[in-house]
């Protein structure tokens, strides 16, 4: 199962505490990981990316292994412990505004 | 005259969630519920006026983009629904602020109008200025993009707030005829249910044009309407206050004495058809009171002649603003006036403007009210 970690406005929107566990079939990459995220939490769609573009919107980061990985491809696989379950993938609000 | 003993409910929209505030039919003691979506943007809470429980609310975050939020219980509960806005076809461009073209890019619901006889129907008019529309509850959304494509889009211009689509008047004796107004493209009339839009600015006359009474451009504020006289339209632009007898055909300003005509508010009493308020602001640089005194302004004629309505609100170093959707009117008797301010502060007057007293201070700044008046 993958970790994920919402933000804290997304959590409240997703109606989820802490971590969510996905499933996610196939090759584990940003786009994989988004598109369960999306089937399982319908309320999710379009405050990550582009409903249409499926392009991150801009003030969204994402991280794991301590890494920025939001410029990364969507297609890129993500790193093993986040494919293996041992690391979580984390959608962050980038900082900006106050 | 007998008090009538419903109740009211005054949807307020802040930059930091939705409050709701509700009384009784003598509007003294106040209940306040919130913040509803903490910490999100709320442009605008309205319900529809075929069923008192249901709501609509504009959430949006600069991170996480446009939300839609139902409640079937009048604001007890919410669930989210479609946030999917796409222009129809090629969205082509407007002005940029240098002149130059822009592609139009969807950015955030300024203002939802719910049908007045179907719950399930509601239109949004959104930034990039376009008007769409939902027949599902607000599951999903369709553009009327006639508006957008009926010729003049390419010319229309963001307002300094962003061009945005903010004023939505539905005809409750014609409904195939929607009133829409954007910053800084004007007010605009359907009278095919939304197919095909014609502007409807004669008469107005913006100094900041090339050409100052351009068909297309300028930049209106607000529009209102008494629903027993919907040909008669009252506007705030940006500069002047404006009347309509002809359903936007042509416009007269009526900003008489104000001591300002600039503003963003202005609503019509829900009983006398010619009785209007607005609130005064010093000008297009100084978003704030003249003098620093909220005076809200009210004319009984329709314009022209106006009287400050002072009692109960700040006469000294007051400097928030009124922002365009942030009056409402009930339609108890008398008639309920509100208002929000950017400082936070939303004030009722029970008895149709004579006396004023703040409901709540210290909110985030107001960006609408909307009322209700409950049976």
């Amino acid at each position: 199962m993958i970790r994920v970690l919402l933000p804290a406005h997304l959590r409240i929107l997703a109606r989820v505490d802490g971590e969510i566990q996905l499933a996610v079939a196939g090759q584990v990459t940003q786009r994989s990981v988004l598109d369960a995220l999306e089937a399982c939490y319908p309320a999710l769609g379009g405050t990550l990316r582009d409903h249409v573009t499926k392009q991150r919107r801009p003030f969204v980061r994402f991280f794991a292994c301590q890494e920025d990985l939001s410029h990364e491809a969507p297609d890129a696989p993500l790193p093993d412990a986040v494919a293996a379950g041992v690391e979580p993938f984390l959608v962050v609000g980038a900082i900006a505004g106050g | 005259m007998a008090e009538t003993l419903n109740g009211v409910r005054v949807l307020v929209g802040t930059r930091k969630g939705a409050f709701v505030l509700t009384a009784d039919g003598k509007r003294e003691k106040w209940d306040v519920s919130g913040p509803h979506f903490a910490g999100w943007e709320i442009y605008h809470v309205k319900a529809s006026p075929a069923d008192p429980n249901r709501l609509y609310a504009s959430q949006s975050s600069g991170w996480f983009g446009q939300l839609i939020q139902r409640s079937d219980d009048g604001g007890k509960t919410w669930q989210p629904v479609g946030n999917k806005f796409v222009y129809d076809g090629v969205p082509g461009t407007h002005q940029w602020y240098d002149g130059t073209a822009h592609p139009w890019e969807f950015k955030r619901v300024w203002h939802l109008e719910p049908s007045l006889t179907d719950p399930d129907t509601v239109y949004a008019g959104v930034e990039d200025a376009a008007l769409f529309r939902s027949t599902d509850g607000g599951q999903t959304w369709q553009e009327l993009s006639g508006l957008r494509g009926h010729g003049t889009g390419p010319r229309w211009q963001p307002g300094a707030g962003g061009m945005c689509l903010h004023t939505i008047l539905l005809d409750p004796q014609n409904p195939d005829r929607i009133f829409i107004a954007i910053s800084a493209a004007g007010a605009f009339r359907t009278d095919d249910g939304g197919k095909t839009w014609r502007p409807i600015n004669r008469g107005l006359n913006s100094p900041f044009l090339p050409e100052p009474t351009a068909e297309v451009g300028h930049c209106v504020h607000r529009i209102a309407m008494h629903r027993s006289r919907p040909n008669v339209l009252f506007m705030q632009k940006h500069w002047d206050v404006m009347r309509s007898a002809d359903a936007g055909d042509s416009w007269q300003e009526v900003s008489g004495n104000l001591p300002t005509d600039f503003g963003f508010a202005i609503d019509v009493h829900a009983h006398e058809p010619e009785t209007i308020y607005v609130v005064p602001i010093t000008s297009d640089s100084l978003h704030f009171p003249p003098d620093g005194k909220l005076r809200v302004y009210r004319s009984r004629t329709g314009g022209n002649e106006w009287e400050a309505l002072t009692r109960g609100l700040p006469q000294s170093d007051c400097y928030v603003n009124v922002l365009r959707d942030a009056m409402a009117v009930d339609s108890l008797d008398r008639c309920g006036v509100y208002f929000g301010t950017t400082g936070g502060q939303v004030y009722g007057s029970a008895d149709a403007g004579d006396s004023w007293a703040p409901i709540v201070r210290d909110l985030p700044a107001v960006l609408s009210v909307e009322v209700q008046t409950l049976p």
